[in-house]
């Protein structure tokens, strides 16, 4: 209903008293107004800017969010306002819609921004009025376009691995980027191209005398070369139609296509050209194929783009063609006719009849002038000069629609292009920052445990060390090791701190395998196998977790060492750069037990900062224990390094 | 084209002549000047508004008399007083107020009484309001009826035109219509 029908409901019911008297049957009861009140003023707050309107207002269309009761969910009770943390640009559009029964769409406003508001507030966009409603169209298809672009874009540069043979090969011919045998085969069929186009050219230069005969055209005297260079050419096209054949997906829909087509066209003169060899009646008909050989140079569409544009912009002013063609026509019919009679009387006229005029008229019109006909006589010459006046005119009026048809097209292609360029880079960018954010969660454990152990030394120094984290992002990263705890995985990326060895790693989300073994092997010498990986990868948050339970489980199957092997080792060798000075850290709780060396001892506290590191949860009651406890039976590091490197364990980072 | 715009009397003038308070006429005339924000509405208007009602018929007829009844000073076009003071009779009048407005409906050439071909009119016009598609069929002559059943009932003295005082006198007869008077007591 329109806002005028809600205002004027109360006249029309009033003026219904006017049938009472002519009714014949008793009226039904009037719907009871239970809510009567007074009509009052409310305010929407739309992110700090305040809005006021009468409820009967907002009443007015009662399907939409304002109207309904849905708006009592925003409200605010102790501001006693309705409060939308919204745009309040597009609100005052909104808002004027309820006010005026009119919805605009502000030409500065992004799409698909107030399309957003619009499904917020519960408004169809259909009801956009007629003064706006073009323009909201036109972006609209605008927009669609480009987000089928960016699909299309998409689907092209996933790598989908269970594509079959054949779909490879017509992604491969319709893409030549995709692949490098794509572009060979791309840089070969368009160099081809150009060989057999200026053979077909260079065939009929005259090419010096033999002695004893006239001038003969290049291609009848090196007739064998030219006839291998065709051949050659000949064969590359038909293997390549019949790789295309194969590849396509809809072979009926290939064949049909102006492409294909063409490629026929551009092969069949030779085939049909080799079937009647020196057969003399068609022989005749047989040098008019070979005409069709030229057009083995529009093959060199499916290589350039600008090509692909003018057969489109050709093809969608199809009708603006037509009616040039068409106006041309009549101007030619016309004055054709009008020259023949009055060049009629004049002696040795070249005007012997109209469809001969025809030939002035045409010259005549597009200003060519050649001077092979010229009237001769006053009327003649009057009409010629009043038919090259029109011409000019005739020619130049759908010109424009043409050419500003080309120029929107070209320009729609150049834009599809360049989004696609800057969206690599974008998206490169956008693969940075997610990076950075799982590498924070990363650092922030480190920080944890750098905090933690710290703390429990008692140094005051470096407290400072470790960053507040806000609480978002601590609970961020509280949720990523849950699921670290669930799955008993861990997230492996790049760390700064760690060493030389690993920085060679990028920002991959898999480690590569060599590198992995690498690093253990190279780690094992140091740091031989150590306790539980639950315990060692407890930043300070999470220390409910499952720490309790496995502190008393040192005894752990070797299948999880190695996941916890590398995190131990980032961590211990985080500790190792930072904390000590000694280059050589050979020391950890195990290898406390395994050589009760006394020489470790003075290290003790080094190696009580290690183990502090990795046993979080009960520091100092651990050390101690740990050192009672008889070694776990794991035999020696050297061992280890083949089951280390079968049961590596990767893990991708967020 | 000039713009005529026309602007109310004051407000407690408004208010001394209607039954309406002032929170009502203020409501009033805001949905007026929204509509018609030169503040007087045409015969075209008027009819354009009335037929968002009654989108299946044709409400242009009924319409067309309904504005000859609030244009009381016959200008061509309502003002904003002539609307209020309408309303008000209808909303808030007493019974003989209501009933003499209908009359005045009724009465299209406005000459005191009303004759057949008048009723006739006014019948097919709320007819009409109806539209094409209806249960039962509108039948050719159940206008005529109607209107002979009203006149049974209005023309006391069968001279074949009612007068004000027998309309008056046969309404306050029948208990369906002065109930049904009452009906629109709660529309403000």
């Amino acid at each position: 209903m329109a806002a005028g029908v809600a205002a004027w409901l109360p006249f029309a019911r009033a003026a219904a008293i006017g049938w009472m008297p002519v009714a014949n049957c008793p009226m039904p009861l009037a719907p009871a107004d239970k809510n009567k009140r007074q009509d009052e003023l409310i305010i929407l707050n739309v992110s700090g800017r305040r809005f006021q309107t009468w409820r009967t207002t907002l009443e007015r269309y009662p399907d939409t969010l304002l109207g309904s009761t849905e708006k009592e969910f925003f409200f605010n009770e102790e501001t006693k306002e309705y409060f939308f943390d919204r745009d309040p640009e597009v609100f005052r559009c909104v808002l004027n819609f309820y006010r005026t029964g009119k919805l605009h769409y502000p030409r500065y406003e992004c799409i698909s921004a107030y399309d957003d508001e619009l499904a917020f507030y519960g408004i169809l966009p259909e009801i956009i009025g007629d003064c706006c409603y073009e323009e909201y169209k036109d972006r609209k298809r605008e927009n669609a376009e480009r987000l089928m672009d960016d699909n299309d874009s998409e689907n092209n540069q996933e790598s989908m691995p269970s594509l079959s043979f054949r779909q490879t090969m017509w992604r491969a011919f319709e893409n030549p980027h995709t692949s490098t045998l794509a572009l060979v085969f791309y840089y070969v069929t368009g160099f081809f191209i150009a060989v057999s186009v200026i053979t077909n050219v260079v065939e009929t230069v005259p090419c010096g005398t033999v002695p004893g005969s006239k001038e003969l055209p290049c291609g009848e005297r090196y007739s064998v070369a030219f006839f291998c260079l065709d051949t050659a050419c000949v064969m590359i096209f038909t293997v390549e139609y019949l790789l295309r054949l194969f590849a396509a997906p809809s072979r009926y829909r290939f064949i049909r296509s102006v492409m294909s087509i063409i490629d026929v066209v551009a092969i069949m003169p030779y085939y049909i050209g080799l079937v009647m060899t020196n057969n003399e009646d068609v022989s005749g008909a047989f040098v008019t194929l070979r005409v069709f050989r030229v057009f083995r140079i529009f093959k060199f569409s499916r290589h350039s783009q600008g090509l692909r544009i003018l057969g489109y912009t050709l093809k969608s002013c199809a009708s603006e063609l037509g009616f040039l063609l068409f106006s041309l026509t009549m101007a030619i019919i016309i004055f054709a006719t009008v020259m023949f009679y009055a060049e009629k009387g004049s002696s040795a006229s070249k005007f012997t009849s109209i469809p001969a005029s025809f030939w002035y008229t045409i010259v005549t019109m597009t200003t060519l002038g050649y001077g092979d006909m010229v009237p001769k006589t006053i009327a003649g010459k009057i009409f010629g000069s009043i038919c090259s006046l029109s011409g000019v005119l005739v020619i130049a009026l759908p010109v424009p629609v043409i050419v500003s048809n080309f120029s929107r097209i070209y320009h729609q292609n150049q834009r599809a292009d360049k989004r696609r360029a800057q969206k690599k880079a974008r998206l490169a960018r956008i693969r940075v920052a997610k990076t950075g954010s799982s590498n924070a969660y990363l650092h922030s454990k480190r920080n944890g445990l750098l905090n933690e152990a710290l703390e429990l030394m008692g140094t005051p120094e470096e407290e400072h060390m470790g960053k507040t984290t806000s609480l978002i992002e601590s609970q961020h990263h509280h949720l990523l090791h849950c699921l670290e705890k669930t799955t008993g995985l861990s997230y492996l990326v790049d760390d700064p701190l760690l060493s030389v060895r690993t920085s060679t790693i990028k920002n991959h989300e898999f480690i590569d395998e060599q590198m992995f073994e690498q690093n253990c092997m190279e780690s094992m010498q140091n740091y031989p196998s150590t306790r539980s990986p639950s315990l060692s990868s407890h930043p300070g948050l999470t220390t409910t977790c499952c720490s309790r339970r496995s502190k008393k489980t040192t005894h752990l199957p070797n299948s999880n060492l190695p996941a916890t092997r590398l995190r131990s080792m980032q961590e211990l060798s985080t500790i190792h750069i930072q904390g000590s000075e000694q280059p050589s850290l050979t020391t950890s709780r195990s290898s406390l037990n395994l050589k009760a060396d006394d020489g470790l001892r003075p290290n003790c506290k080094m190696s009580q900062i290690t183990t502090a590191i990795i046993s979080i949860p009960t520091p100092p009651a651990l050390t101690p224990e740990g050192e009672s406890r008889p070694p776990p039976a794991s035999p020696g590091p050297n061992t280890n390094i083949p089951s280390v490197a079968s049961n590596v364990v990767k893990v991708s980072a967020l | 084209m000039t713009m005529v715009c026309h602007r109310p009397e004051g407000l407690e003038q408004l208010e001394a002549q209607t039954n309406f308070t002032k929170r009502e006429l203020q409501v009033l005339y805001r949905g007026f000047k929204n509509e018609c924000p030169s503040g007087v509405v045409n015969e075209e208007t008027f009819k354009q508004i009335y037929a968002q009602f009654f989108p299946h018929g044709d409400a242009s007829t009924y319409a067309h008399y309904l504005f000859n009844a609030f244009d009381t000073t016959q200008t061509g076009s309502v003002k904003f007083e002539d609307f209020v003071t309408a309303l008000s009779i209808l909303l808030r009048g007493t019974v003989h107020e209501k009933l003499r407005w209908t009359f005045n409906l009724y009465d299209i050439n406005k000459d005191g009484y009303i004759n057949k071909e008048e009723m006739m009119d006014i019948v097919k016009a709320i007819y009409d309001m109806m539209g094409k598609y209806t249960y039962p069929v509108l039948k050719e002559d159940t206008p005529r009826q109607h209107v002979d059943v009203f006149f049974q009932k209005m023309d006391k003295n069968k001279d074949g035109i009612v007068t004000l005082d027998e309309f008056l006198e046969s309404c306050q007869e029948d208990d369906n219509i002065m109930r049904s008077l009452q009906l629109f007591q709660n529309v403000m």
